[in-house]
Order: C-alpha cells, then sequence, then structure tokens
C-alpha cells in the first residue's frame, strides 16, 4: 500500500530466464513501485515482453523455459510453495497487444472472472449487476455501454474491446496490472484513451506496461526501464531517463540511433 | 562505372506496360495449369455420378415405401428391407454413442492437457496410425476381444463396439481439428483470470467448437455405415425374423440384420433375386448415409448461425 513507502508493486532479484538455451534474461533487478505507472522500453527481443510475462507465471507453461532469481509482488515471493497460480492470476491482470474479449457478450466478459472464482452460491443479479456497473464506470465506458450489455464483445471497436479487456481484470481487485503493448492495434484516438485511463487507475495498481513506442513511454508513465539484449540498463523517473540518460546505450537509443 | 540504361522498350511511355512475349507464355501456362485442374475434378466427380446414376435407375422398380417396410420373404428373394435398415440405424446409433464421448474427451486431454513429451507424442503417432488399420484387422479384434474375451456374444453391442473403436482414431483427429479452430487468444484471457484449464475448456473452449465436433463425429461414424467385415465378424446376421415396420426389433445383445450385410447376402449368397432388389438396397444404405451427412451439415449451419464470433 502507498502508506507503506518502502514497499514495492514487484521486486526481482538476479532474475534469470533461458529458452531452451537462449538466455532472455540476465541478472535482472529491479523494484517496481506501487501506486505508479513504469513502462518498459527498449528494442524488440531486448526481453521486455519476457519480463512482464515473469510476473504471472505465464512463461512456464511452455516446458521449455527455465529460470533463476527471486520474483516477489507486493513482498510476496510467487514461487513459495503456497502460492496458488490461480490466486496469483486473479491478483494480476495482463492487457494484451491485441484485445482479446472473449467470445460472449460485454456483461459475461466482465463477470467472467467473478463467476469463475465464486462458488454459485454466493453469486446473485444484483452482485453481478453492481460488479459490470462499477468496473464499466471505472474504464469511462458505463454511459456507452449500459444499454448494450448484452451486446458481443467481439463486435465492439478496438478500443472498447482494449477497455472491455481493462474493465474484465478489474472486478477480481487486482493489484497489478501487466500491459504487453496494449495500444499497437489501436488509431491515435484509441491510444489516448487507454492512456488516460492507465492514469486514473494508476493511484491502486501497480500499472507496468511494455511499450514500443518511446514517446508513449515518455509521456504516459511516471518511471521508465530501459532494456537491452536481456539486461536491465537503466531504471529511474521518465523524464530523467530521457532529459539524462545515465547509460550511452540509453541515449543511443533513445535519440533513435539504433532499435 | 556506366550506370546501366533501362531496356530500350522503357524509354518510350506508348510502349510500356505491354505484354511480352515472357509474359505471353506464362499467362498461358496459367490457362493450362487451371483447366488442367477443372479437368481432373470432372474426371472425379464423373465416376460419382454415374454410379449413383446407374443404381439408381436400376433401382427404380423396386423403390417404394413397402420395400422399406418390408420383412424379406421367400428366402430372402421377396419383400423388403426392414430388418437390416434398422439393425443398420441401431449399429450406427450404439456406435456414436460409445465412440462420441470417449473420442471427444480423449481430444480433450490430448489436445488442452497433455504436454509435449515423448509419451503424448507416441500416443498421437499412434491414433494417426490406427486410422490407417484396415478394417478387417478391426473385425478380428472385435471378434477375439468383446465377442470372446468380454463374453458379450454375437451381438449389437460386440459390433457397435467394434465399429466404435474403428472410428476413435478419426473421431479423436476431427475433435482436435475443431478444438485447435478456437483461438488460442480466448484460452490466455481466460487463464490470465485464473480459471482453471476445466473451466476453460467448459465455458470457452466447448461452446466455441461444439459445432465443428458434432459434425465431425457425426460424419465418422455415420461412414460405418457401409462397413461389412466389422460386424460380420461380431454381430450382424444373415436373416433375424422381425415384424414389418417395427420400431425396436432389436435388444442390444441380440444379433441383428444390417444393409450392408444384407447386399452382401443377396449379391452374393442367395440365388434367384430380383436385380432391381440388389440396387434397391445399394441406394437405400447410400441414402442413410447421406441422410445422416445431411443432418449434420444441417447441425453445423444451424450452430454456426448462434455463434458468437
Amino acid at each position: 500500500m502507498s502508506d507503506q513507502p518502502q514497499q514495492f508493486g514487484i521486486e526481482t532479484e538476479d532474475l534469470c530466464l533461458w529458452y531452451e538455451k537462449f538466455q532472455a534474461l540476465i541478472d535482472v533487478s529491479v523494484k517496481v513501485k506501487d501506486g505508479l505507472i513504469t513502462s518498459l522500453i527498449g528494442p524488440s527481443g531486448c526481453g521486455k515482453t519476457t519480463l512482464l510475462r515473469c510476473f504471472n507465471r505465464i512463461n512456464e507453461r511452455y516446458g521449455y523455459v527455465t529460470s533463476t532469481g527471486i520474483i516477489k509482488l507486493l513482498g510476496k515471493n510467487i514461487y513459495d510453495d503456497d502460492v496458488s497460480l490461480i490466486e496469483l492470476r486473479k491478483a494480476v491482470g495482463m492487457v494484451f497487444q491485441r484485445p482479446n474479449p472473449l467470445p460472449i457478450s460485454v456483461y459475461e466478459n466482465i463477470v467472467f472472472g467473478l463467476k469463475i472464482h465464486t462458488s454459485r452460491k454466493d453469486l446473485n443479479r444484483v452482485k453481478l449487476d453492481e460488479a459490470v456497473e462499477q468496473a464499466l464506470t471505472e474504464v469511462g465506458m458505463w454511459n456507452d455501454l449500459k444499454d448494450h450489455l448484452n451486446r458481443r464483445a467481439i463486435d465492439l471497436q478496438l478500443e472498447q474491446q482494449q477497455k472491455l479487456c481493462i474493465a474484465r481484470l478489474l472486478p477480481l481487485k487486482p493489484r497489478i496490472i501487466l500491459m504487453d503493448e496494449p495500444c499497437s492495434a489501436l488509431d491515435v484516438g484509441g491510444t489516448s484513451a487507454i492512456e488516460e485511463l492507465m492514469y486514473s487507475l494508476k493511484d491502486r495498481y501497480t500499472i507496468l506496461i511494455v511499450t514500443h513506442n518511446m514517446a508513449q513511454a515518455r509521456r504516459a508513465s511516471d518511471e521508465c526501464i530501459f532494456m537491452l539484449l536481456g539486461e536491465l540498463i537503466e531504471h529511474s523517473r521518465t523524464e530523467e531517463l530521457f532529459l539524462n540518460p545515465k547509460d550511452s546505450r540509453t541515449a543511443d537509443y533513445i535519440e533513435g540511433r539504433y532499435g | 562505372m556506366e550506370a546501366t540504361t533501362p531496356a530500350e522498350s522503357y524509354t518510350v511511355a506508348s510502349q510500356r506496360f505491354v505484354e511480352t512475349n515472357l509474359v505471353r507464355k506464362k499467362l498461358k501456362a496459367e490457362q493450362t495449369a487451371k483447366w488442367f485442374c477443372l479437368g481432373m475434378v470432372i474426371l472425379m466427380i464423373l465416376p460419382l455420378v454415374s454410379l449413383v446414376t446407374y443404381v439408381f435407375i436400376h433401382a427404380t422398380p423396386s423403390l417404394n415405401l413397402e420395400f422399406f417396410l418390408e420383412v424379406p420373404k421367400k428366402g430372402m428373394t421377396q419383400g423388403g428391407i426392414w430388418p437390416a435398415l434398422v439393425g443398420t440405424v441401431y449399429l450406427v446409433l450404439v456406435a456414436l454413442a460409445i465412440s462420441a464421448p470417449v473420442g471427444v474427451m480423449a481430444a480433450i486431454y490430448l489436445n488442452e492437457y497433455a504436454k509435449d513429451n515423448w509419451f503424448h507424442r507416441a500416443i498421437n503417432l499412434a491414433v494417426i496410425n490406427l486410422a490407417g488399420v484396415p478394417s478387417i484387422v478391426h473385425a478380428l479384434f472385435g471378434l477375439g476381444a468383446f465377442v470372446y474375451a468380454a463374453k458379450f456374444g454375437y451381438s449389437i453391442i460386440s459390433a457397435s463396439l467394434t465399429l466404435a473403436i474403428m472410428t476413435m482414431p478419426v473421431v479423436i483427429t476431427s475433435t482436435r481439428e475443431a478444438l485447435n479452430a478456437v483461438p488460442i487468444a480466448f484460452r490466455e484471457a481466460c487463464w490470465n483470470t485464473g480459471a482453471t484449464k476445466w473451466q476453460t475448456i467448459r465455458r470457452i473452449v466447448m461452446p466455441n467448437s461444439i459445432s465443428g465436433i458434432l459434425t465431425g463425429v457425426i460424419l465418422e461414424v455415420s461412414r460405418t455405415a457401409g462397413e461389412t467385415a466389422p460386424i460380420m465378424f461380431t454381430g450382424a446376421v444373415f436373416y433375424k425374423a422381425v415384424e414389418k415396420g417395427d420400431l425396436f426389433p432389436y435388444f442390444l445383445d441380440e444379433q441383428c440384420m444390417a444393409l450392408s450385410m444384407h447386399l452382401f447376402a443377396i449379391s452374393t449368397q442367395v440365388p434367384n433375386v430380383a436385380e432391381s432388389m440388389k440396387f434397391a438396397t445399394a441406394i437405400t444404405l447410400l441414402g442413410l448415409v447421406l441422410a445422416i451427412n445431411a443432418t449434420s451439415i444441417t447441425l453445423r449451419m444451424w450452430l454456426r448461425s448462434r455463434k458468437k464470433w
């Protein structure tokens, strides 16, 4: 919580990860602050997405991935024996590059998480309706969609789909939201809508966003992490990183000399 | 170095983009290829159409409602095919009832749960290869396993189990295709809200693949309606006395007549059967399979129209 300033949303220590023989992450130690938007930038193949995917343990679904090091979310090591993958993924929401609403109605998309995590007798229509209204209000779509809750989510505009994917996470009361290039499929208007949404959500969540778009990182994030070839090069406040990069590789990248 | 000059024709504006000899040659090859492939399509359809027409024309003298509802008479030289028709429907339905749940569940395991290791690769290989086992081998297996070892005797249940085993590989394969058609993004979306695999399968994967699964399963199983060897060894008989038009003439532990077997019998084993009766039996078998296929295609269209993506 924000009243315990020393607590970080995400912490890693000497995190290494291999895809079979290829080492994709090299001794990554990072501390991501709670209640801020942190962006991850770097050229393609630098391990941004891999790092992001470590935090909900989705990488391990593939048999050929091995990793070492420590990952702590909200102070808890997510590889402790008593960590349940289901509870972890409930608390760590993920937004993908392409909006991926489920092929069901808007309403059902939002209550999907609640339905799978609540026993049937604790569910009732009122509770679900409330959750839908709250989630859609939070992402600023309640007025647009309140009369279209039974529309198929797939038929919405891309921007609305992406917001819906964020709204879908909220009823589960996550603490951390991971975003993997959430705007790359959207146009300018959609991008700024998602950025505004991130800004309005940031106090209550740890938001970590991977982006290819340096301008976006600069605009929309409080802190910025620069990665290159699997290593964390620099992590500082965004304006600091863009105005006074400490490392020459960071400077070259943000000036567009490679990437 | 001297810059290479463009070809003469490109320097004159009016000569630009006109057809050259090389292009003309390519276009000719294009036409040849297209017509050749079309020719092959016709070559493929022609025998099929002529066969069906031939059988149908020869069958017309015997084709009437009585023929379908009547039982065979006078040493199978007269009467109809009712017991065989019902018998085939029984065999196919029971085989479907067995192979659909088993095959679909197995496919779900292999597609959704199984990790990529040597054990599951071996199973996949076995499934693919099982599809190529000749039906006579399945027949012998059914005879040994169901008739003798399991002591079901010569019966509908033995025959249907044999047919079910025979179709299992294709049922599994077609179900897996239907499951694979559901985008992986849907599954990831579910997993990322903390859904278990079963919740994902039940709420998202199954509802979106059920049309493909059902039609695949029905199509595959309906093909067994024409099988002769597997049922001949395990539960079909030449003749069984039943009432005309009786919808429930057989119990599952009894032997039954079947169209394919009946056709074999009246064509090769029984003397003095009218030609038109043989053809009518053949066209009935054909019609039955077509009818089941048509049902499954209608079912698919209906389920597709309700599909949500």
